[in-house]
């Protein structure tokens, strides 16, 4: 086989992997501007490999020349170089966003750069990993990376938020590690290739124990509700970019992985959790909203928007089998990703420029930080679901694979959260709008901060006018 | 009853044990005790099932040599995390966790 | 890209770009955010012209572009919708000279006018959407670009009024949604035709197209303000004058009544409609609107509150004609979409004079305005006179559509609904102008802003403007019969919309 020089595969994994190791060696808060420049060639190779995947290219790459079933393979198809593409576009805005946000001597910043590094090193690796083993180690490159990037705030509630997380993680992939080592023993093999023919409709009990650990452990690093506790602190309170990095993509990584499962290896079996997960995750839509509604703090309101709007991911399970479902999750995913990263990013402005993260302490914001308000305000519009964000598009194809197989219910729940969402959204905004208090001083705040919230928040509402390119990625035949 | 199986079995109490201590025990320090007892726990099933031939299947044992590592990584950092919240709070138990 | 492509974009483009170069403009430059504002609106115009003549022609001006497989944004200029772009466009440019004279040396006049110019954009979107998805993007467009304009002012008591405002429009929106997707579900579209689409279900969809058609009323009915949805109407007066005559006359309302008119005659088809027995209730619901709007109007001393409440009666003369079966009633619904406009932004103008030259806010401290502002009440008398359905004046001629096309479609109680209306009109809207021309001067008005000079008696930029489109309620009341008035348009959307029956 005559191999490409550049195998956008590997160097999605290796470039990461490169700039966070050189960042560490560089010092503590330095290296961001090899992350950005990384970032780049990522974004790039992501597009490139996302092209080839829509022209039916096949991409698999077998590690060190080593084949399955005993080394292990890369594989991509439309879903994978669809969550590539939203980690790298996510995560450029992002990095120049965190260079200007922490200050050289900022102790918040220190690990920011190789822990950031790690992490999507691991996230990039898990989007491609096609057996179960391989998987699990990525589940836990992510975690630890993700932990790390929590507790980097220092404070005390920080690094308790941290640990909170740490156990969540770890008890998360040690029920998907006990899942795979049961599938390992049923079936001798942990390959997503090879596994598909073997789990047919007649599975034996260890399978069945091993897809409800699987999937549970999965949930729970996914927040979904009532497994959402370790979320909100962990996203409210580290510093913004990291939370943005947490809320937009980390719990993507094991939502996609359960997505990957379900329409793979072990789609006779996990179907049968679909109303389950769907129960779970409307409840999550109400509670989360709730909380949001009731939250004091700014970034406790969004990351419990976080919780509301993984809600959404897990509706699309019992309507997996029009294909509307899958597309209305992947552009949900997508949505959420840049408007949450958005609204992370805008709060960090807020909260940098009010001395505070109160959501009262907002009166008169738009007035004083106009380009971060709309950015604030575009995000709320793909998280409400309103026209012609992206949000919007994965709101209809839900409803519509809803209605297509009778399901009304989804499609109140799902109206009903838009609803919510504009509670909690407008909560924000209207005190924006209110004049200023006579005793309230913003301190200035950098541009490059508030125009990457504003072009991370703009990218959710135009996705939504681009939805055809994303679905024909999602139905490419590799 | 094959050996293997009575690992596995073995395994399995070891995870819910170790399971349940992550989520009753308060006391952050016995928490990491319990995760330990839970990887472990996994890694005897992991090893336990796959011994059905007279032959030692290689390919587990990989798998727990990858998921010590990992296991001690995760160690390493909680047990760092615990050290800076003692050094903050003084206490080894986590604070409630409040919004305001 | 064809042209006949590209005006339709110009349309929107001409509006949306000068809304976006004017968010970054600096609140001092004030010449260049006015000559934007005002070429943009006669540039507007122009395209609009260009639009009109084409369609009357018969040309086809529409683009298309996917957002998913199967759904489509679709922007289409037909004689219906350049009735409401024209309406808009025209008293688009007299409310932004009105907003440049109205906001001189007040904060924040960057963002007002840029969302101003968002507010129609959306508008002329609206206006334009080929589907009801299009309708949909543009409606809600509408709704969150209105939202800072109303709370503009920054007070709790503006904040109040927004979330109101802001409760029931994504309420509305929320169920017009819901009928839009599952009519999209049945049909696989919602490409608006001539004689409607939704006849194309069989007998047995009966049953869900009457909810569907209940949810799509019920979503536009919110910014029509029908009772029970006007809630949010009379709370919004807090907003500055000029939002108020956008409310009122160029866009909100004027949005949910065309919406209703787009239903009705282009996704049911008004035969259709009228077989699935949804005209009747439909009027009864106008009907009810019309009556109670006017009584409530009666007790306001609030001038605003006053016209607000008539806001909400007025609009629903279209819904009513709308809902006459029979091609009189349609036209006279629709020409009063475009007299209404002309009448009722008069008012809110005057009313605004009166606010910003004499800190006059009541009606009980009209006494004597006539006096110092002549030319203003005189604009007043003629806006309200055409309320009423006085002779001579735009209100005369829709009336008189509205009464012939109920009896055509023998439904003779609404003459009855009409009169009754007029009646009240008379009688919340003669006292005003009773005490501004008749009663004596005070010694003191409450708040005098703007002193005469001259025959000048406010500023000339908010003297101008009421005084144009109290000009033009005269013109189309005693021209009617000429073929450039909205009369002669509105013939000839009735002509399409009923095929093949005779039209009067």
């Amino acid at each position: 086989m005559n191999e490409p020089l550049i195998d956008p595969l590997v160097w999605l994994i290796l470039l990461p992997l490169a700039w966070a190791t050189l960042a560490f060696v560089l010092g503590p808060g330095r290296g961001g501007w090899l992350a950005i420049a990384g970032l780049v060639a990522q974004c790039w190779l992501a597009f490139n490999l996302a092209q080839q995947v829509s022209a039916g290219v096949a991409v698999v790459h077998a590690v060190g020349g080593w084949g399955a079933p005993l080394g292990i393979d890369l594989a991509v198809d439309g879903l994978s170089a669809a969550m590539l593409l939203l980690t790298q576009t996510v995560a450029l805005p992002l990095a120049i966003y965190a260079r200007s946000y922490f200050k050289a001597s900022d102790p918040a910043g220190a690990g920011f750069w190789p822990l950031t590094g790690f992490l999507i090193a691991g996230m990039n690796a898990l989007f491609v990993s096609a057996d179960l083993f391989n998987l699990y180690v990525t589940l836990e490159l992510v975690g630890l990376a993700a932990v790390g990037l929590v507790a980097a705030g220092g404070g005390a509630q920080q690094v308790a938020a941290a640990l909170r997380y740490l156990f969540a993680t770890l008890v998360g992939s040690g029920a998907y590690l006990l899942g795979v080592a049961l599938i390992y023993g049923v079936y001798g093999t942990v390959s997503i290739a090879t596994l598909l023919p073997l789990v047919t409709n007649e599975v034996p009990r260890l399978v069945w124990i091993a897809s409800a650990l699987i999937v549970s452990g999965l949930i729970l690093k996914t927040a979904l509700f009532p497994f959402h506790f370790w979320l909100p602190p962990a996203h409210g309170g580290a510093p913004a970019p990291v939370s943005a990095l947490l809320s937009a993509l980390v719990v993507k990584a094991s939502f996609y992985l359960i997505l990957r499962l379900w329409l793979g290896p072990l789609q006779s079996v996990l179907p049968a959790f679909g109303w389950l997960l769907a129960l779970l995750g409307a409840a999550a839509i109400f509670w989360g909203s709730w909380q949001a509604i009731r939250a004091v703090k700014l970034k406790r309101l969004i990351a419990y928007s976080t919780v509301a709007q993984l809600g959404y991911l897990f509706l699309i399970f019992p309507l997996l089998a029009a294909p509307a479902a899958l597309q209305a999750a992947v552009m949900q995913a997508f949505a959420h990703g840049l408007a949450k990263a958005g609204m992370f990013a805008a709060a960090g402005v807020l909260i940098k420029a009010t001395g505070q993260d109160t959501v009262a302490g907002l009166a008169g914001a738009v007035e004083r930080l106009p380009v971060t308000m709309f950015a604030f305000a575009l995000s709320g519009i793909t998280l409400m679901g309103l026209p012609p964000s992206s949000g919007f598009l994965a709101k209809w194809q839900i409803i519509q694979a809803a209605l297509a197989q009778g399901h009304w219910i989804i499609v109140v729940v799902v109206l009903a959260g838009g609803l919510l969402a504009a509670v909690y959204v407008f909560r924000v905004l209207r005190l924006g709008f209110l004049s200023t208090p006579e005793n309230v001083t913003f301190t200035p705040v950098s541009r490059v901060l508030e125009w990457s919230a504003f072009a991370l928040a703009a990218a959710s509402v135009l996705l939504g006018l681009r939805g055809v390119e994303l679905i024909q990625l999602l139905g490419a035949r590799t | 009853m094959t050996t293997g199986f009575v690992f596995a079995i073995t395994g399995g109490a070891l995870f819910a044990l170790g399971a349940a201590g992550i989520v009753l025990i308060g006391d952050l320090m016995r928490r990491i005790l319990a995760f330990n007892l839970m990887g472990s726990g996994a890694f005897l099933v992991l090893v336990g099932l796959a011994q059905r031939y007279d032959v030692a299947d290689p390919v587990p044992h990989a798998m727990v040599l990858t998921g010590i590592v990992v296991a001690v990584a995760a160690t390493a950092l909680a047990l760092a995390l615990v050290r800076k919240l003692h050094a903050l709070t003084g206490e080894i138990e986590l604070p409630d966790d409040a919004d305001e | 890209m064809t042209s006949y492509e590209l005006v339709p974009l110009a349309v929107l483009a001409s509006s949306l770009l000068p809304g976006l170069i004017i968010f970054a403009l600096p609140d001092g430059w004030v010449g260049v955010r006015t000559s934007l504002n005002v070429f943009a609106a006669i540039g507007k115009l122009g395209l609009v012209a260009l639009l009109l003549d084409g369609v009357a022609a018969g040309e086809n001006y529409g683009v298309r572009y996917a957002v998913l497989p199967g759904l489509e944004l679709s922007l289409q200029a037909d004689a219906l919708g350049m009735l409401f772009i024209t309406l808009s466009a025209v008293l688009w440019l007299f409310t932004t000279l009105y907003a440049i004279g109205y906001l001189e040396d007040k904060p924040r006049r960057s963002r007002f006018f840029g969302f101003f110019n968002l507010c129609v954009t959306a508008t002329m979107g609206i206006s334009m959407a080929a589907n009801l998805f299009t309708f949909f993007v543009f409606y809600e467009l509408l709704t969150l670009s209105t939202f800072p304009l109303v709370v503009h002012r920054g007070t709790d008591k503006a904040m109040k009024g927004g979330t109101i405002y802001l409760a029931y429009t994504l309420l509305g929106g929320t169920a017009l949604l819901t009928g839009i997707v599952w009519l999209h579900h049945l049909l696989g579209h919602t490409e608006f035709a001539h004689a409607g689409i939704a006849a194309a279900l069989g007998p047995e969809y009966a049953g869900q197209l009457k909810i569907i058609f209940l949810l799509l009323i019920t979503g536009l009915g919110v910014k029509t303000a029908m009772v029970p949805l006007h809630g949010w109407l009379p709370q919004a007066m807090v907003a500055p004058a000029p939002v108020s005559a956008l409310l009122h006359a160029v866009a909100v309302v004027k949005a949910g009544a065309f919406g209703i008119v787009r239903i009705v005659y282009e996704v049911y088809g008004v035969e259709f409609a009228q077989s699935l027995e949804l005209l009747l209730p439909l009027a009864i619901f106008a009907s009810v609107t019309i009556v109670w709007g006017s009584l409530r109007a009666l007790f306001q001393d609030d001038l605003k509150k006053r016209l607000a409440f008539s806001t909400v009666s007025q609009v629903s003369y279209i819904v009513l004609g709308v809902a006459l079966f029979g091609p009189i009633g349609t036209i006279g619904g629709l020409v009063h979409l475009v007299h209404q406009g002309i009448m009722k932004i008069t008012l809110f103008f005057c009313a605004g004079n009166y606010a910003e030259t004499l800190g006059i806010h009541k009606v009980s401290e009209m006494d004597g305005a006539g006096r110092r502002m002549p030319l203003t009440t005189l604009a007043f008398s003629i806006g309200a006179l055409g309320m009423m359905g006085a002779p001579l004046t735009a209100g005369a001629v829709s009336k008189a559509w509205l009464i012939d096309g109920a009896l055509a479609a023998s439904m003779d109680w609404a003459v009855w609904v009409l009169w009754t209306s007029s009646l009240l009109n008379a009688a919340y809207f003669l006292p005003i102008l009773w005490r501004a021309w008749f009663r004596p001067v005070p010694v003191a008005w409450p708040e005098e802003h703007i002193p005469r000079h001259g025959w000048r008696e406010t500023a000339w930029l908010l003297l101008l403007p009421p005084l144009v489109t109290a000009a033009a309620t005269l013109a189309a009341g005693t021209l009617s019969d000429s073929d450039v008035t909205p009369l002669a348009w509105a013939k000839l959307i009735a002509e399409r919309e009923y095929v093949g029956r005779s039209v009067p």
